[in-house]
């Protein structure tokens, strides 16, 4: 199994290269650079000149991308431009903010998205199969961003129960604001993952209750529960591990939306100030990080899946 | 009909009757099925696709689709009860521990996450208050019985690493391991190969005899009818057509369908280029037909039985059939 798991990360090596010269192309190919934002509107064309100058971004491309992979080679992500630290340092700054957010909207989707798949699954065709697929549908359709506003408007405005915006560390402030601070766009950011997973874990166990093996189970006498929750449930986990993946993909690039609107100080927020000042180290260094942390989940989901079903396995 | 012998027979079934629902309507899969088994008997029931054997089997143990079956009709007499009537608590007693079934299609019949010795020793938990580590001994003790070799390490793996066959002996061992009293099997080799298919139905038989079960096996083979069976049932579009003791079927067959049933079976001392088949197909069980549901397929069709139902008639000892001028040219040939 470790030997499966060195090889998917070695594998993982040409893909995030890849990967980092379509990030590196991309940010060079937005109009604008780094040397228009940090002089400013009423700087002269020479001022800019100079800066460009002093940021080597007046060289070949070709050699500004050797000159930043030879840096990455030993490590180095490179300085912010804007923020006059090291790329490293801002984005450890901020993991933890997107971190809690990403696994407290985790624990919300996986029970609440697989329990509503089940239910429907159970009852299917009947009212109760209809609610949840509305619901899920609703949570897949809506904006993230505008259920968000609402929600601020409502929850916060309105009834004052949490804050409107804003992080509250759980080493400073305590379990119980740093709850408050993430419920709201935890909630939100997990609508759609609830809709989809629910989705998901409907159409798998429709497929595996009307397979053979459940009719073994009821013809030995098992009663429904067991034979849902025993011989059904962990059959339909194969393809929701699958789908699994995608969600905690999805988890992470909907929080740079969500922090947005809720003033969350994270690598979200991060990655959009640094596009929008063509931080070109910062925004790159921040999605190769991404890109990286997308490669360890798929692994994850690899190692889950030998746990979930004896028919697979590792390496 | 009567049982094998004079006491009240282990399972008899009275006018059971199964409708399911269609995109097209209702329709009627089983229609006034009546049989009886009696202790330690082996009934075979024998049809075509869609003749309503499989539903039949599985309306006993009440295991037909829920969503799309209305509740049978008719009578399910078992133990003095009619199993009918029974609570779902009360019906899952009887299913694995006095009524077992077995499938056709060992390759999904068993739960591909869950290993051998937790499917067989489920029943006995279930059903024995067996412990678990009691229950794996057991389980082991009962793959050796339905000769799977190595088998107590076999019952730690899971169904993916076992061969066709070897499943089958898997879903036989779950199915006797309560020591039912009736094990039904819906066509149990079909999906085997030849010659697993001889080795389970071996293994059905010296079961049979070891445990003094009854059986009713389900096929559409006459040829595994004619190595299993005593009595035998044929069913043709939901309604039984006939019903005898085997060899007497075999020798004189009285229902035209039963005839084109028999004729079908290659015979290896007479050479023929082609099997004769029947002609047509079974009917769409959503059509119409108002007389004898054979008559469109019948080589012997007479006017009338395009026009009435015919019932089922006596057509000799332990024997009925439901084709009138065969039953009656049958009673000419007995007084002349």
């Amino acid at each position: 199994m470790y030997r499966g798991i060195l090889m998917r990360l070695s594998q993982a090596v040409p893909v995030l290269l890849i990967f980092a010269v379509m990030v590196f192309m991309l940010m060079h190919l937005l109009p604008g650079d780094p040397a228009l934002a940090i002089a400013g509107p009423e700087a002269s064309a020479e001022a800019v000149e100079v800066i460009r100058e002093q940021l080597g971004l007046n060289r070949p491309i070709l050699v500004q991308l050797l000159e930043w992979f030879s840096h990455l080679a030993v490590g180095n992500f490179g300085e912010s431009l804007m923020l006059k630290q090291s790329v490293v340092s801002a984005v450890v700054e901020r993991l933890p903010v997107t971190l809690s957010l990403s696994l407290v909207s985790l624990v919300i989707t996986l029970p609440a998205g697989i329990l509503l798949g089940v239910v429907a699954a159970y009852w299917r065709s009947s009212w109760i199969d209809a609610s949840v697929m509305v619901v899920a549908l609703l949570g897949v359709s809506l904006p993230g961003f505008w259920v968000g506003l609402l929600s601020v408007l409502f929850f916060s405005v309105h009834l004052g129960w949490f804050p409107p915006s804003g992080y509250a560390p759980l080493d400073e402030t305590g379990l119980v604001a740093w709850l408050a601070s993430l419920i709201q766009p935890a909630v939100v950011l997990a609508l759609f993952q609830i809709g989809f997973l629910a989705r998901i874990t409907r159409s798998a166990m429709l497929d595996v209750l009307d397979q053979d093996f459940i009719r073994t189970a009821r013809a030995k006498g098992v009663d429904e529960w067991t034979t849902l929750a025993k011989h059904a449930f962990r059959n339909t986990l194969i393809p929701v591990v699958t789908v699994l993946g995608i969600t905690l993909s999805l988890l992470i690039g909907g929080s740079v939306v969500i922090e947005q609107v809720f003033a969350l100080p994270g690598i979200g927020r991060l990655i959009v100030q640094g596009i929008m000042n063509r931080d070109y180290p910062l925004v790159q260094g921040t999605m190769l990080l991404f890109g990286f942390a997308f490669v360890v989940i798929n692994i994850l989901v690899d190692i889950i899946y030998t746990l979930v079903d004896p028919r697979v396995r590792y390496g | 009909m009567a049982a094998a012998d004079n006491t009240t027979p282990l399972l008899a079934v009275d006018d059971l009757t199964v409708r399911f629902r269609t995109d097209e309507g209702w329709m009627t899969a089983v229609d006034r099925v009546s049989l009886a088994v009696g202790e330690g008997e082996a009934l075979g029931i024998v049809g075509e696709s869609g003749s309503g054997k499989s539903v039949t089997a599985l309306s006993i143990l009440r295991l037909h689709a829920a969503a799309t079956t209305r509740m049978p009709t008719g009578r399910i007499m078992y133990g003095g009860r009619d199993m009918l009537g029974l609570s779902t608590r009360e019906m899952r007693t009887i299913r694995g521990g006095e009524i077992a079934m077995i499938f056709q299609d060992p390759m999904s019949s068993l739960n591909p996450v869950l290993t051998i010795a937790d499917q067989i020793g489920e029943s006995l938990r279930l059903h024995q208050g067996l412990d678990q580590a009691t229950a794996r001994r057991r389980a082991v003790e009962l793959l050796e019985l339905v000769r799977i070799p190595d088998a107590a390490r076999r019952v730690d793996e899971y169904p993916h690493r076992l061969s066709g066959g070897m499943r089958q002996r898997v879903m036989i061992a779950i199915a006797i391991a309560c020591r039912p009293k009736l094990l039904i099997a819906d066509e149990p080799t079909t999906a085997l190969d030849v010659t697993i298919q001889a080795q389970i139905l071996d293994l059905l038989r010296d079961l049979q005899t070891e445990l003094g079960m009854s059986v009713i096996l389900i096929t559409h083979d006459m040829g595994v009818i004619a190595e299993f069976a005593r009595r035998v049932m044929v069913m043709y579009a939901g309604r039984v057509v006939e019903t005898s003791p085997v060899s007497a079927l075999f020798r004189r067959p009285v229902h035209p369908y039963t005839d084109g049933l028999l004729a079908a079976i290659p015979k290896l001392d007479v050479d023929v280029r082609r099997l004769p088949a029947i002609p047509g197909s079974i009917p769409d069980p959503t059509a119409v037909i108002p007389g004898c549901r054979y008559s469109p397929r019948c080589p012997i069709v007479e006017e009338t039985c395009r026009r009435e139902a015919p019932e089922l008639l006596a057509a000799g000892p332990e024997r009925e059939a439901r084709c009138p001028p065969r039953v009656a040219a049958l009673a000419v040939e007995r007084v002349a």
